[in-house]
């Protein structure tokens, strides 16, 4: 039964080694869960998942599980003398337990609501309700007759509870198998970690050692300097809606999934291009924008800015004022990208788009030109070249264009120039 | 040996806390305790430690902790200065062999808690560096050349606001326990063991107005168990009436003492703005 549900959780994707089910069987040699499902249930868990991205997982297979379980049992307490289940009741409950059971009208009566819940319960289970154990038996049958199960008569059941417990599916929001599409972006992945990583030591310094030992007149003086330590900030510009949502989602995940190997990971959401405001809430992107230029003064140029998105649009949606197709934008999104581009000076831009198909799309030239050049296919090399970019280190300011409010100096030709 | 942590008067532990934290006192191995800030994490092992009336030591990780540092500390450099001073110290090298927590919890004479706080705030390897110690209880001293062996598994408890991911190797040898945000009805035990004078009214108002603003979306810092405690002790300190925290008020648009609840600049902004618009569209 256990071995069974151990096998059945890796087949489930919860990494249990043979070591925590030892230890769940010690456990359980233990007494530390007492007869109880609800225990039983929350010791499992303790022992075996060591990561709350899982829990769901797990609720999910104990439910299959042990339902089979139960019902395997109750069929198996219908067919068992009574006067068998009355000798070793005697022998297992306390006496406290004995006094209440008198006071529920004392064994037979007891015993026969127990048959009747039993009943009850295989019936149901023939409906095709899979598994509300209402009959309180204990699900791990090799420990025998459970006194929690007896006392389902009551309306405290310990045991009716304890079904609900892993059936309500609390953590299902923790879980983070969400299938990343190929292979390639786990790589993705992989890469960006190495972007972001670098270990935290103490070094000596050397030079500072000799220089502080020679001016303490030969005593030795061990100077010490902190290794530099990683603090990677990235800010994520995303386009959303229409046919940039598939790779949105692959995107978001991939970067929230390495979210922990950055210091600050920031988001933002645009359509097609940028204009004057962002979104950081899909849910509520008409309530709750965020204005460009609080975006450019709240973030410093330390920043790595990177871009996602397909840049597949009509090219005035970049070049000129009131291109957008959602709303009348007073400046041309090709002037932000301007001021984005000089405020933060590590900028890359990843497109899903196939890259031989770049140059026939114009506004993709455009906003590749918007970016430098800068413009990176998502693909495993795409991402190695563009951290590449990100890693280089910072340069002299880069002179930036007129705040917004002035007139712009330059407007970027007419689509057709280029 | 067979006690059982049930909670105190001071923490309550919902059942599922109280199994872990058991099932790790009896196998005497090391329970991971992971939650969002301020649902007690660190709490729970002084708690553990007074209920069971055990020592409490505490290690505090930093991100330049070295796990050899709760092992023990070999002060060369002073026993290089103390040679060039010809101080006599210098012929035993246990003078400059300094203790740290992990050895002073292996030393204690009664069974002790260990408290490992926020072990993700170290370096990756960390964890790793500790696995022996934690499975067998015991570390070599190679300058002294001595084994220091537990003389009880102490109750380690190691708390993770999981900021990094540790390794598989080590998650092996724990419990674990993910410490959910307490729900309504936890929430008033929560209170009244803290606040056991507290009028009822006030604490209705006061916990929907918090798990109104934690339901909000796009808060940057949602308020945690401790912020609402802290809170509930300035209300209680103005001895306010609860209908100072309904706010009719068109003019007080966000709950007073908002400080101790919200921490963030922009999240008050955002709270403010939410709330008018809500209130224009009443």
């Amino acid at each position: 039964m256990l071995v069974q549900f151990f096998f059945e959780l890796r087949a489930a994707g919860v990494p249990v080694s043979i070591t925590e089910f030892l230890m769940l069987l010690e456990g359980l040699q233990a007494r530390v869960a007492q007869v109880s499902a609800q225990d039983f249930y929350y010791l499992a868990r303790a022992c075996l998942v060591k990561d709350e991205r899982h829990y769901d997982r797990f609720d999910r297979t104990f439910a299959e599980v042990f339902a089979g379980a139960e019902r395997a049992f109750a069929q198996l307490l219908a067919s068992v003398p009574a006067e068998w289940l009355q000798g070793l009741g005697a022998r297992m409950f306390s006496e406290e337990e004995k006094r209440r059971i008198q006071a529920l009208g004392g064994w037979d009566k007891l015993l026969q609501t127990l048959r009747e819940r039993l009943r009850e319960q295989q019936e149901r289970h023939q409906g095709g309700n899979k598994w509300i154990g209402t009959g309180g038996t204990s699900p791990f049958g090799a420990n025998g007759y459970n006194p929690e199960g007896v006392r389902i008569g009551q309306d405290r059941s310990g045991h009716r509870r304890a079904v609900k417990v892993w059936e309500r599916r609390d953590f299902a929001n923790f879980d983070d198998r969400v299938e990343l599409g190929t292979r390639n972006l786990k790589l993705a992945l992989r890469r960006l970690r190495k972007f972001a990583r670098e270990g935290a030591a103490d070094q000596l310094d050397l030079d500072g050692t000799i220089d502080a030992t020679a001016r303490n007149a030969g005593l030795l003086e061990l100077k010490l300097v902190p290794e530099r330590h990683n603090a990677v900030k990235v800010l994520l510009f995303l386009d959303v809606g229409g046919s940039m949502d598939d790779h949105v989602r692959v995107c978001e995940e991939l970067f929230s999934a390495a979210r922990s190997e950055f210091k600050h990971l920031e988001h933002f959401y645009f359509h097609n291009f940028v204009y004057e405001n962002l979104w950081q809430d899909n849910r509520r992107r008409f309530a709750a924008l965020t204005p460009t230029e609080r975006v450019l003064r709240t973030f410093g140029n330390d920043y790595r800015v990177i871009f996602v998105g397909d840049a597949t649009m009509s090219p005035y949606e970049i070049t000129q004022p009131g291109g957008s197709i959602e709303h009348w934008n007073k400046e041309a999104g090709a002037l932000w990208m301007q001021r984005i581009v000089a405020r933060f000076p590590r900028l890359v831009w990843l497109n899903p788009e196939d890259p031989t198909r770049w140059e026939y799309t114009p506004s993709v030239r455009i906003a590749r030109e918007l970016v430098q050049g800068r413009m990176f296919p998502l693909s495993v090399a795409g991402l190695d070249q563009a951290i590449r970019e990100l890693r280089k280190p910072l340069l002299g300011a880069v002179p930036a264009p007129p705040p917004p409010g002035a007139t712009p100096v330059t407007q970027p030709g007419p689509p057709g120039a280029s | 040996m067979n006690q059982r942590f049930t909670g105190t008067d001071r923490y309550i532990a919902t059942d599922e806390l109280m199994m872990a934290v058991n099932a790790a006192i009896t196998l005497a191995r090391p329970l991971l305790i992971k939650g969002e800030p301020g649902t007690g994490k660190t709490q729970l092992a002084q708690e553990i430690a007074r209920a069971l009336d055990r020592p409490l030591y505490e290690w505090h990780i930093k991100s330049t902790s070295k796990a050899q540092q709760g092992l023990y500390e070999y002060d060369a450099v002073s026993r290089l200065r103390d040679s060039q001073l010809g101080d006599a110290k210098v012929q035993d090298i246990r003078n400059y062999i300094m203790k740290g927590r992990v050895w002073e919890a292996f030393e204690s004479a009664v069974q002790p808690v260990l408290l490992i706080d926020e072990i993700d705030k170290a370096d990756i390897e960390f964890p790793n560096d500790l696995l022996r110690e934690l499975d067998r209880m015991e570390f070599y001293v190679y300058e002294t050349r001595e084994l220091v062996q537990a003389r009880h598994r102490p109750i380690i408890l190691i708390t993770s606001n999981n900021e990094k991911e540790l390794p598989d190797a080590f998650l092996r040898r724990c419990f674990f326990h993910y410490i959910r945000f307490p729900d309504e009805e936890t929430m008033r035990a929560i209170v009244g063991v803290h606040f056991p004078g507290l009028k009822k009214e006030l604490l209705a108002e006061a916990l929907s107005t918090f798990f109104e603003l934690r339901a909000m979306p796009g808060l940057k810092k949602k308020p945690s168990t401790s912020e609402l405690l802290d809170w509930i002790k300035l209300l209680v300190a103005e001895d306010l009436p609860p209908e100072a925290l309904r706010g009719d008020d068109p003019k007080k648009l966000i709950p007073i003492m908002h400080g101790a609840l919200l921490k963030n600049e922009q999240d008050v902004q955002l709270f403010e703005q939410l709330v008018f618009m809500h209130r224009r569209a009443r």
